[in-house]
């Protein structure tokens, strides 16, 4: 019987007090001003801090923390990608994310059970080979699988050889894992305000002051605040901001939905996908099955959800488990999501000095939340993005020298 | 299911359309420098508001213009694509083959 529970209860002193402090007034001038309140936003707040001693630094977000695509997103963690630089770069997140809870004293129910992506046909296959080769060159936890272990793996997979579209084969990753989406946002914040780092919320960016190619003020629905640096991660309006500085990106927004059933007992440990059927189902640790697919088919700034992808995402997990069948859906909701040509981020330098590009996470980014905070964090400080995000800066489609994660990345985030 | 009125089918499921993206003015190829062409080839306004885009209706094949709201996911107009390109183009050595 719990009794320090029920005296807890009982009891007249709660010691849990609030985790942030209260928004504060604008002070004059800021080293660095964030714009965007999501994981990435708070995530380079800490870093700033913690790594770099800058904590003169304020986070400005237009509504409440982690209410973008961090509070939103189906937290797939993973490195399985298909060129070695994003392989490497992912994988430094992954191993960010092993440490997080203790790092940030903040429970972030973090847990590795691996990621199943499931071929359901011979080019699948090809390039899941390329993928389990790169991965073990960088040194992920990568294989192949043939039928046999993914009944091991997976006892609950329909694996009828005669369904629409047979299981052939599949690729295995270890290291795939998932956590609560917005505490990795909250604990960030949480710390990053201990280091003196301001958190404006409710505080909207309505306009960038550009002089001499610098930000020199940034205009807010509460007044102007001026920052030494600025950098954006606001995901889905990625264009919209980037426009206030006068810079163009090659971002198109959609939305991406997802839904989660009523919780039942565990049954399903691993992560499992298939871009063959574009849909993606995991379990939560509440019980509760998390079901995404791709992105919407046309581009568009709002949050409503279909009845079309419903009919969709629901059809194909039930090929993947029929038992399923009798399952309600407690929830749909969609995130505004800023899809870049080749699946692959925009970050570091802009063409305006001291602005710089967190931005094109599209339906994938939430696994790099820590890396993207820690090496944007760096770029700022040290005012040159690291040889690490090289492949992604915004120059590479000047010279058409992309980073294509197309196959590694649609209908599996 | 959304309702996508098609000049040519009139209403049909959105589900039977494809939308590719803002109409934009392709730019000479034989007069425009790499960076030019890359940023027509990449960049997108992405705007949060009124578009107009290329819409096909896949079973029949049919282009044609919707202008539409990107923010209330309201259609507004379509119309054939005859309606803006009144004239052919033709891009100077255009005939020159490999
Ligand atoms: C349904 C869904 C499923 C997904 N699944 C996965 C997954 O399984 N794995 C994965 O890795 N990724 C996934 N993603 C992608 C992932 O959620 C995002 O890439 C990531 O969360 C982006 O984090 P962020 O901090 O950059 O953006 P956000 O969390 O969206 O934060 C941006 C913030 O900026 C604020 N903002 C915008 N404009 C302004 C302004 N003008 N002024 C001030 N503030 C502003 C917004 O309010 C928002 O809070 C998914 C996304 C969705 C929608």
């Amino acid at each position: 019987m719990p009794w320090g529970l029920l005296k807890y209860g009982l009891g007249r002193r709660y010691p849990a007090g609030p985790d942030f402090p209260a928004r504060p007034e604008f002070k004059p001038r800021y080293d660095v001003v964030i714009i965007g309140g999501g994981g990435h936003g708070l995530a380079t707040a800490y870093y700033l801090a913690k790594d770099w001693g800058i904590t003169n630094v304020c986070v400005l977000e237009k509504g409440y923390l982690a209410g973008g695509n961090t509070g939103r997103n189906t937290a797939v963690i993973r490195s399985n990608y298909i060129t070695p630089e994003s392989v490497r770069f992912y994988k430094e997140s992954v191993d960010l994310f092993n440490d997080l809870s203790g790092e940030l004293g903040y429970n972030i129910l973090y847990s590795q059970r691996g990621q199943l992506t499931l071929a359901h046909s011979d080019a699948t296959i090809r390039t899941f080979r390329m993928r389990a080769e790169v991965g073990k060159l960088v040194g992920t936890r990568i294989e192949m699988v043939d039928r046999r272990q993914i009944r091991e793996i997976v006892p609950c997979l329909d694996m009828d050889e005669n369904a629409r579209q047979p299981i052939l084969a599949g690729l295995w990753h270890r290291d795939g894992a998932t956590g609560r989406h917005d505490a990795v946002a909250w604990g960030y914040a949480a710390r990053a305000a201990e280091y003196g780092v301001e958190l404006h919320q409710r505080t909207e960016v309505t306009g960038l002051e550009v002089e001499r190619g610098r930000i020199a003020a940034v205009e807010t629905n509460r007044g102007r605040v001026r920052g030494g640096h600025v950098i954006q991660a606001v995901a889905g309006m990625s264009s919209v901001v980037a426009a206030m500085a006068g810079i163009r990106l090659p971002i198109r927004s959609y939305p991406l939905q997802a839904m989660v059933t009523q919780p039942v007992k565990p049954f399903l440990d691993p992560l499992v996908s298939s871009s063959g059927l574009h849909t993606y189902v995991s379990q939560s640790s509440r019980g509760e099955l998390v079901i995404g697919g791709g992105s919407d088919p046309y581009e568009l700034y709002s949050t409503r959800s279909t009845l079309e992808l419903k009919e969709s995402l629901i059809a194909h997990t039930l090929e993947l488990f029929p038992f399923l069948a009798n399952l309600r859906l407690m929830r749909q909701w969609a995130g505004i999501t800023d899809m870049t040509p080749d699946y692959s981020p925009i970050m570091g330098e802009s063409p305006v000095r001291n602005y710089w590009l967190d931005a094109g996470w599209g339906t994938w980014g939430f696994k790099a939340t820590p890396v993207s905070g820690k090496r944007m964090a760096e770029t700022i400080a040290r005012e040159k993005a690291p040889e690490i995000l090289h492949p992604f800066r915004l120059d590479r489609f000047k010279t058409f020298d992309l980073a294509n994660e197309m196959g590694a990345t649609a209908a599996s985030h | 299911m959304k309702i996508m009125p098609c000049p040519l089918n009139g209403p049909r499921n959105i589900s039977e359309f494809a939308c590719s993206g803002e109409v934009a003015e392709m730019p000479e190829p034989n007069r425009t420098g790499d960076e030019d062409w890359a940023d027509f080839i990449w960049m997108s306004n992405n705007t949060a508001g009124v578009v107009r885009e290329w819409w096909c209706h896949v079973p029949t094949n049919y282009w044609f213009i919707a202008e539409r709201d990107t923010v209330t996911d309201e259609i507004l107009k379509t119309y054939p694509a005859g309606k803006v390109f009144t004239a052919r183009r033709d891009f100077q050595g255009r005939d020159e083959g490999p």
